[in-house]
């Protein structure tokens, strides 16, 4: 390349360990120390250790505080005293009676309201007309907190399961709805184009490539109805109930038991805790062809 | 059909191209006449006819927004919103650009896809063999590299036994290697079964590489028309092959497009449309320029450029 190079002056010598050696210092070499070797043991241990890890310091911190007396137990029962609460409701078949009840509300109220939500997605996220006539009415209709409708569900179904299943229905179709027919419209245009150019027919785009498409979406609405069941399951509970972990909740406020009013928040965390992993083991069957980042 | 999947290609369908174009009137594998279809009241495909023959590989070229893809997308049924003729096979069979496999169909289950009754997963292996990815049948499509891909598409095209089979600039997404083996697997295709191609790509090599006929598409209509008579196995190198490059380039508007080659060079003087004709002319059906009337002053312009 002698283009960027001007000829050197005639009768001029240039050496070339003058131009550029003295001034170059060895480049500074770091070493790149493999993954395995920079692993602490903290990270090497298996992942469910790891998560156990800050829920548990939070639970230790919680007893020092409680055994110090910094944590009066009229505010907040110990950690302690919680779990023997907890083991005296089981014993005495308090606790299973009231989470049968609680749990009977919310899996007929998901069922009604999955059926109700995903049917009404389908109608308005496979046709225009059914968008036209169903999209515009369920999105005006969500606009309206669903919890300021208890005092019109009481009234209209009284004070039994009635209005709280009605709650957790409603609470779960909605988002069941929106995420099942943003999956419908989400599904690529092109794959449906594909579908189309394959010999596929209305229903076999449906059954193929559409339904196949928007189950991640109906996936996430699934996760999201579940967290808006366990709150309509609280909310509905609250008012007027004679049985479940409302009732017991209500009754244990008269009383100023903090560690039953934990017990029961813990039974709820519980309750939605194995909700969510039945939809992690759905997810993982069901869409085990979407490869998923996962994180180092 | 599902049956017939695997039975030997008709010696009809399996003809030589040039023995075919030279036996006379060879069965149409398309027929267009009149056609336009138009975006928002602007014509993209403007009164356009074509005939494609039956076992004939073409290529159509254009630069992008020229309406080549609409017109592919005409012939294979998915675009309707149109006016004319369009007469093409009941059995075709497209590749797109982009694979478009369902992710949540395993490869064997994207090959059989849309296929009437219930065929064998045997079915989709034989087609998935043709292309070399038999052992890949029973992985999920994202996790085939873009090259397995492809080829698990072309193998879902060919599986129907296409008397039409239409590529969307296939090889478009490949990266160079990947395009070479993905380009002569099609031609190797091609010929076993002797389905009629219409290949869409901006590649001119790719076209003068495959193609029976090279078709440029520009202002909605087939411009340029001309037969690519060439040897086969080609390559750049072949006698012709630079001389057809410069020509077409030089339809496409790509000026002086043939002067990176010396070959090409030899040709671009003034006197560039004199010296194109011979090359042109080697062809079954004599002079290349068929919808000549506006070309010829066009010519003395591009000579000029080179």
């Amino acid at each position: 390349m002698t283009i960027s190079h001007a000829p050197p002056p005639p009768g001029l010598s240039v050496a070339p360990e003058k131009s550029s050696a003295p001034s170059r210092t060895p480049p500074d070499l770091q070493a790149v120390v493999p993954a395995s070797v920079r692993r602490s043991r903290l990270r090497s241990a298996p992942r469910w250790v790891r998560r156990a890890v800050g829920p548990l310091l939070l639970l230790a911190l919680w007893q020092v505080f409680s055994a110090t007396g910094v944590l009066h137990p009229d505010v907040l029962a110990s950690p302690g005293t919680i779990a023997r609460a907890g083991a005296d409701l089981v014993a005495d078949g308090t606790l299973p009676a009231a989470m049968g009840v609680s749990l009977q509300r919310v899996v007929v109220g998901l069922l009604l309201g999955g059926v109700v939500g995903t049917a009404l997605a389908l109608v308005s996220g496979l046709s225009r007309l059914g968008e036209d006539l169903v999209d515009a009415t369920v999105q005006m209709l969500r606009t309206v907190p669903w919890v300021g409708l208890i005092p019109l569900f009481i009234i209209w179904l009284g004070i039994g399961e009635a209005p709280k299943v009605a709650l957790i229905a409603l609470g779960v179709a909605f988002h069941l709805y929106l995420n099942v027919y943003a999956g419908i419209r989400g599904v690529d245009a092109q794959l449906i184009e594909a579908g189309e150019s394959l010999g596929l027919g209305r229903w076999g785009l449906v059954r193929h490539v559409v339904l196949p498409g928007a189950l991640p979406g109906a996936m996430t609405g699934l996760r999201y109805s579940l967290a808006t069941a366990w709150l309509a399951l609280v909310f509905g509970e609250s008012i007027n109930a004679d049985a479940g972990i409302g009732f017991l909740m209500n009754q244990a406020r008269e009383f100023f038991r903090t560690d039953v009013i934990v017990v029961c928040l813990v039974v709820y965390a519980f309750l939605g805790l194995t909700a969510d992993v039945i939809v992690r083991i759905l997810e993982r069957l069901l869409l085990q062809w979407r490869p998923t980042f996962t994180g180092q | 059909m599902a049956t017939d999947l695997h039975r030997p290609v008709k010696e009809t369908l399996a003809p030589d191209p040039r023995s075919a174009a030279s036996a006379g009137a060879p069965e149409a594998a398309v027929r267009v006449a009149g056609l336009t279809r138009a975006f928002d009241g602007r014509p993209v495909i403007d009164d356009l006819d074509l005939t494609l023959r039956a076992g004939e590989f073409t290529a159509l070229l254009g630069r992008s927004g020229c309406g080549k893809s609409t017109l592919l997308r005409v012939l294979a049924g998915l675009d309707r919103e149109i006016s004319g003729t369009v007469l093409v096979p009941r059995r075709r069979a497209v590749a797109f650009q982009a694979p478009r496999l369902m992710p949540w169909k395993r490869v064997w289950r994207n090959v059989l896809l849309g296929l009437p009754g219930k065929p064998e997963r045997a079915v989709a292996e034989g087609a998935l063999a043709e292309v070399g990815l038999a052992e890949r049948a029973g992985a999920w499509p994202k996790t085939l590299s873009g090259g397995e891909a492809q080829r698990a598409s072309l193998a879902r095209a060919l599986v129907r036994e296409p008397d039409l089979l239409l590529l969307d600039e296939p090889f478009g997404a490949l990266d160079a290697l990947t395009r070479i083996k993905a380009q002569q697997l099609v031609a190797e295709l091609w010929q076993r079964r002797g389905c009629a191609v219409l290949l869409v790509t901006h590649d001119v090599d790719e076209a003068l590489l495959l193609a029976d006929r090279a078709l440029v598409m520009r202002e909605g209509r087939i411009a340029y028309d001309t037969p690519v008579a060439l040897d086969r196995p080609r390559g750049v190198g072949s006698p012709g092959f630079a001389d057809l490059r410069a020509r077409l380039l030089t339809e496409l508007g790509v000026e002086g497009g043939g002067g990176v080659e010396g070959k090409g060079r030899a040709h671009g003087g003034p006197g560039a449309p004199a010296d194109e004709k011979p090359s042109v002319a080697a062809g079954p059906s004599g002079p290349g320029p068929a919808k000549a009337p506006d070309e010829s002053s066009a010519h003395p312009r591009h000579g000029d450029a080179s």
